[in-house]
């Protein structure tokens, strides 16, 4: 008799020990991407998101006046205590980057702070023999020092963590009164940007499907080696940078450009159409752009959907249009959704293009997460922004899953 | 020269940002920012940088505004909505850039018939010889500074290195080569009258001028950009 027989513990083990090396295997087969992409995508974008309600400046520079102002009312005059701990936490700020950085923050909340706290970090140190004469020398120094909203303002940011950048980019803030409350009419659109955002992702992606469908669905149809050909076709401007395709569009749509002149000589029209830098030049290029990752997918699928079916259902009776929408089309619904999805999600953070092409009212929520990275370095609307963006698409994928019912797969 | 000396910074250069034309395509020139606006008498697309600094400023001067009122209008709520109730009339012939390379070849190609512009670089198209014009009037002009880095291993050098350049030898010697102009009276003092005639700052082009309060947009900047995005978006 055979001795494992005997033994099926033995077995088992051995067999534990085959699955171990397998994991192992796999382990270190994927270990390399994972570690890469944990370094530079899981991360930074974590590292980012937290900075959407990240709020250290205060509490970090201002600790001893914090501690002063801590039992305050926020209306009335500040204890004197509280001019004498500025005093002290500015003299230890002075000349370090965290006053920048404080002078910044509080210069969102109050507009003028900036200046204010500059102004008072030169006049440091200050010799003062008691509280009562901190305080009147920091008022000397501004009058604005008497008033309770500047200290409020401290008061209000004693906690490492604030909604100010998340609410400011729904055009909300708080109040005085720790309510949430609509920000003043004409000094913020975020709301508005964000559905734009959603709007013109939803309609290229509209439109990338209905140019797509049937051009994925004539290549299904083609011999192989002419399909090959059409997918290259395809395939060829999907390898162009996309920089040099928007310029190539700017060339085309330009007010002497070349569709406008042709349409000129052909006299069908008098005046230059404005292709560009409206909407219109937004939609064609981001529809040129993303079309190839909605032909792809669909015709991934179509290519495995065997045209059997819908010849079945001409032969049993069916008119030829019913069967290609209720045989033949149900079948391709992973194609229009695993496509559609890229083109929607792809989309929703094009920059480069509305950028380019688009005038001013035509700019994706993107282009102010730029804004605010490189022209104000307010990494915290850049970041709630952000976030605000990724939880919407999130969301919109969350619901679409459930519309489905199914996960996205190709095939 | 005022402003030129600062807390953090030795000024390098004045810049400014004044209204350009094509004499090409213009017969009558423009002669201020209320001309700018003026869409009857100069129909035709206009450019200006895409940001609030600069076109509040424009914008209350052409409506009204003398330059040396301009930020005292501007730090009142009424003024801010005066100066955004003026640029909603000029938003729809507004072609915004955002680049300072884009308002000469804008001009050069006749997208704009006008455009706010950096003069340094209206200077090199000129150089270049395309036909694009300065008005001085009403321009914005501002100080470019030197600063060193806290912690800078080469300090000392850098300071010599500062010294020479605000020295009114070298800065005489650097209007020469691009219209900006130099942080001292009395290099100014020195320049020849063709190069004088195109530095933002000599007595005849500053005259009208608006000196860009750098206070001003250090506390009010935020709020004014986010205002200026929020409008634009409309």
């Amino acid at each position: 008799m055979d001795t494992t027989f005997d033994d099926p513990a033995a077995i088992r083990r051995a067999m534990q020990a085959a699955q171990r090396r397998r994991t192992w295997r796999a382990l270190l087969l994927v270990g390399p991407l994972a570690l890469f992409l944990l370094a530079v995508f899981v991360i930074p974008i974590a590292a980012l998101l937290t900075r959407a309600a990240d709020n250290p400046e205060v509490i970090e520079t201002l600790p001893r006046t914090l501690q002063a102002l801590s039992g305050w009312d926020g209306s009335s005059e500040p204890p004197d205590a509280a001019f004498r701990a500025l005093a002290q936490d500015l003299e230890h700020a002075k000349n370090t980057p965290a006053a920048g950085e404080l002078a910044r923050r509080l210069n969102y909340e109050i507009s003028g702070y900036r200046s204010l706290i500059f102004k008072t970090l030169r006049r440091m140190p200050i010799e003062a023999a008691d509280d009562a004469d901190a305080r009147a020398q920091i008022t000397a120094l501004d009058k604005r020092w008497t008033e309770p909203a500047y200290w409020a303002v401290i008061a209000s940011n004693d906690r490492a963590w604030t909604p100010y950048y998340l609410l400011a980019s729904l055009d909300l803030k708080l109040d005085a009164n720790g309510h949430v409350v609509a920000v003043p009419p004409n000094t913020s659109a975020f709301q508005e940007i964000f559905s734009r955002t959603f709007v013109i992702s939803l309609v290229v992606t509209l439109v990338t499907l209905v140019l797509g469908y049937p051009l994925a669905y004539w290549i299904t149809r083609l011999p192989k080696r002419h399909a090959n050909l059409i997918l290259i076709c395809v395939l060829i401007p999907f390898w162009t940078s996309v920089l040099v395709r928007i310029a190539a569009w700017v060339v085309l749509l330009q007010r002497e450009g070349l569709i406008n002149s042709a349409l000129g000589g052909l006299g069908l029209i008098s005046d230059p159409l404005p292709l560009l830098f409206n909407r219109l030049g937004v939609y064609i290029a981001m529809v040129h752009i993303l079309l190839p990752f909605m032909v792809l997918p669909l015709y991934s699928v179509m290519q495995s959907v065997p045209p059997s079916y819908q010849r079945a259902a001409i032969s049993l009776g069916s008119h030829p249009f019913a069967a290609f929408w209720r045989v033949y089309v149900p079948q391709t619904y992973p194609g229009i959704a695993a496509g559609s999805l890229l083109v929607f999600i792809i989309a929703i953070g094009y920059y480069i293009t509305p950028a380019l092409l688009g005038g001013a009212g035509d700019q994706m929520i993107s282009y102010y997460v730029a804004y605010f990275t490189n022209q104000t370095i307010n990494w915290g609307m850049a970041s709630a922004l952000g976030l605000i963006l990724l939880a919407a698409t999130l969301l919109l994928y969350g619901l679409y899953r459930r519309i489905s019912g199914r996960e996205l797969a190709l095939n | 020269m005022r402003g030129a000396l600062k807390y953090c910074g030795v000024g390098t250069f004045v810049w400014s940002t004044v209204l350009a034309y094509n004499a090409e395509t213009l017969k009558t020139p423009p002669t201020g920012w209320a001309d700018f606006w003026d869409v009857k008498k100069f129909p035709g697309k206009r450019g200006l940088r895409k940001g609030a600094h600069y076109n509040v400023e424009f914008a209350l001067m052409a409506d009204g505004v003398p330059p040396q009122d301009v930020y005292k209008v501007l730090a009142t709520p009424e003024g801010v909505d005066r100066a955004f109730k003026k640029l909603d009339e000029i938003k729809p012939y507004v072609q915004w850039w955002e680049a300072g390379a884009q308002p000469p070849q804008m001009l050069s190609a006749g997208d704009v018939v006008m455009s706010a512009a950096y003069n340094g670089r209206i200077d090199a198209a000129q150089r270049e010889g395309r036909p694009l014009k300065v008005v001085w009037n009403q321009s914005v002009y501002d100080f470019d500074y030197w600063v060193i880095p806290v912690g800078s291993p080469n300090k000392d050098q850098a300071i010599e290195f500062i010294r020479y350049a605000s020295s009114p030898k070298a800065q005489a010697a650097y209007s020469q080569h691009i219209a900006y102009g130099p942080i001292s009276k009395e290099a100014i003092g020195m320049l020849k009258p063709d190069v004088l005639a195109n530095v933002p700052n000599s007595p005849a082009n500053a005259r009208n001028a608006l000196f860009n309060d750098l206070e001003f947009w250090t506390d009010h900047g935020e709020e004014l950009e986010q205002r200026f995005t929020a409008w634009a978006a409309r």
